[in-house]
């Protein structure tokens, strides 16, 4: 498989994680409250963790003297391949619950697959946030069950939010063609197998959160193809605003 | 990256490396920890592996540093690499590392069927590391760094920290 192949494909699985890891870290000193704000900043450490991982692993694939922080920070909106429902705003505590859960489900059956990689370092990255991502799901299923099952307001505001992020969720399972090249050669996870155990687990979740599935047949996509949601430059200016003002700068 | 279960420690460089703690719980030598997968002395270079105990986990990049400082001390050039597998798991805490945790107020990981019992049915197993009783209960699942929860003792009212298994 060649480098700038497999380069793309992990783009496909790490920028999920940066874009989510950057949400969540939005919230740093405004949770709810106090436990679930280091929640949830913990959950973002998790991810920009998992994230420098892989980007570590790019720099070194690219051999260009890229490093970790030039992959992050210097690309530009249409170079990032995360899926559109990560970079959904922070509209309400129901919202973020929703999005991680909608995430959380289908992030923990890719590792779980991911691990079985050809590609040794790709399975340690996987094997390792195993650990992390089972605690997330754990979190997000938790709270969705809560806040469904909880008052009349936040059973509202959670189905709004199911409703709203569902379109969101088909294209989690949207093939590219890095994706089926990384699967050709054994590196790959299928992630078009992995679509009916999804949506199994998540109504299941659902349903004991008294919370009814969406029945839209409409879905959005583009986030894999570079083509993203309107929050997506807001969001990147902010990630961005640093190593663009100040060059190269460190820690 | 090579897949070693058991470490390769210079017995020579482990006063050096007991010398340095973990950022984040002072106590705990990054030996007892288990973060040193491996550490040998070539032509006057100490060669150490370490491994992260979360893929965030910040305190990496101050152990790197730490070590590198602690061997330049002893005139040793250190060079710091990291592996992410095998993965750490709280198995590889020493019993020493057990005993400081618990006497520095964190609550040491139990086995895993154990911890899933406290942290999801919560069961009353999480011995308060203040005054020891059992009469327990979990206030968040995550703590204030990745590797801890946030528990409350029911009979001294004293808030701790359980270090959460990891497998
Ligand atoms: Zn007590």
């Amino acid at each position: 498989m060649k480098n700038e192949n497999k380069i793309q494909y992990i783009y496909g699985i790490a920028d999920n994680a940066l874009i989510l890891g950057q949400r969540l870290s939005e919230l740093c000193g405004h949770g709810p409250n106090l436990e679930t704000d280091i929640a949830l900043t913990n959950m973002a450490l998790d991810l920009l963790g998992q994230t420098r991982s892989y980007y570590q692993y790019v720099a070194e694939l690219s051999g260009e003297g890229k490093t970790e922080d030039d992959i992050a920070f210097l690309r530009t909106e249409r170079q990032y391949k995360n899926v559109l429902l990560v970079e959904q705003p922070n509209k309400h505590f129901g919202y973020v619950i929703t999005r991680q859960f909608l995430f959380d489900i289908f992030h923990l059956l890719l590792l779980e697959k991911l691990q079985n990689s050809e590609d040794e370092r790709l399975a340690a990255i996987a094997k390792k946030g195993i650990k992390e991502v089972s605690y997330h799901q754990r979190f997000s299923s938790d709270w969705i069950k809560r806040l469904g099952d909880g008052t009349k307001e936040s059973h509202q505001k959670v189905q709004e939010a199911v409703d709203d992020l569902w379109t969101f969720t088909d294209e989690l399972f949207h093939s590219t063609e890095e994706d089926q090249i990384a699967l050709d050669h054994k590196i790959g996870v299928d992630t078009i197998e992995l679509k009916e155990k999804y949506y199994q687990k998540v109504k299941e979740i659902l349903e004991e959160a008294t919370l009814s599935i969406p029945e839209t047949k409409w879905f959005q996509k583009g986030g894999k193809q570079g083509i993203h949601s309107e929050h997506m430059g807001y969001l990147l200016s902010d990630l961005q605003y640093m190593q663009r003002t100040y060059p190269n700068m460190k820690w | 990256m090579t897949i070693k279960l058991e470490q390769h420690i210079d017995p020579t460089l482990v006063p050096i490396l007991e010398e340095i703690s973990d950022p984040e719980i002072p106590v705990l030598s990054i030996m007892d920890m288990g973060v040193v997968r491996s550490a040998i002395l070539e032509d006057n270079i100490a060669k150490i592996t370490i491994t992260p105990t979360y893929s965030g986990c910040p305190a990496m990049d101050v152990i790197g540093e730490d070590i590198t400082k602690a061997f330049a001390k002893e005139n040793i050039e250190a060079k710091v690499s990291l592996v992410l597998s095998p993965a750490w798991t709280t198995d590889w805490i020493t019993s020493r590392g057990r005993k400081a945790l618990e006497a520095y107020g964190i609550a040491a990981p139990l086995d895993e069927e154990a911890d899933k019992e406290a942290l999801l049915g919560g069961k009353k197993i999480v011995k308060c590391p203040q005054c020891g009783s059992v009469n327990t209960k979990m206030i968040s699942q995550f703590g204030s760094t990745a590797c801890k929860a946030l528990f409350q003792c029911n009979d001294c009212l004293e808030p701790f920290d359980y270090f959460k298994c990891l497998k």
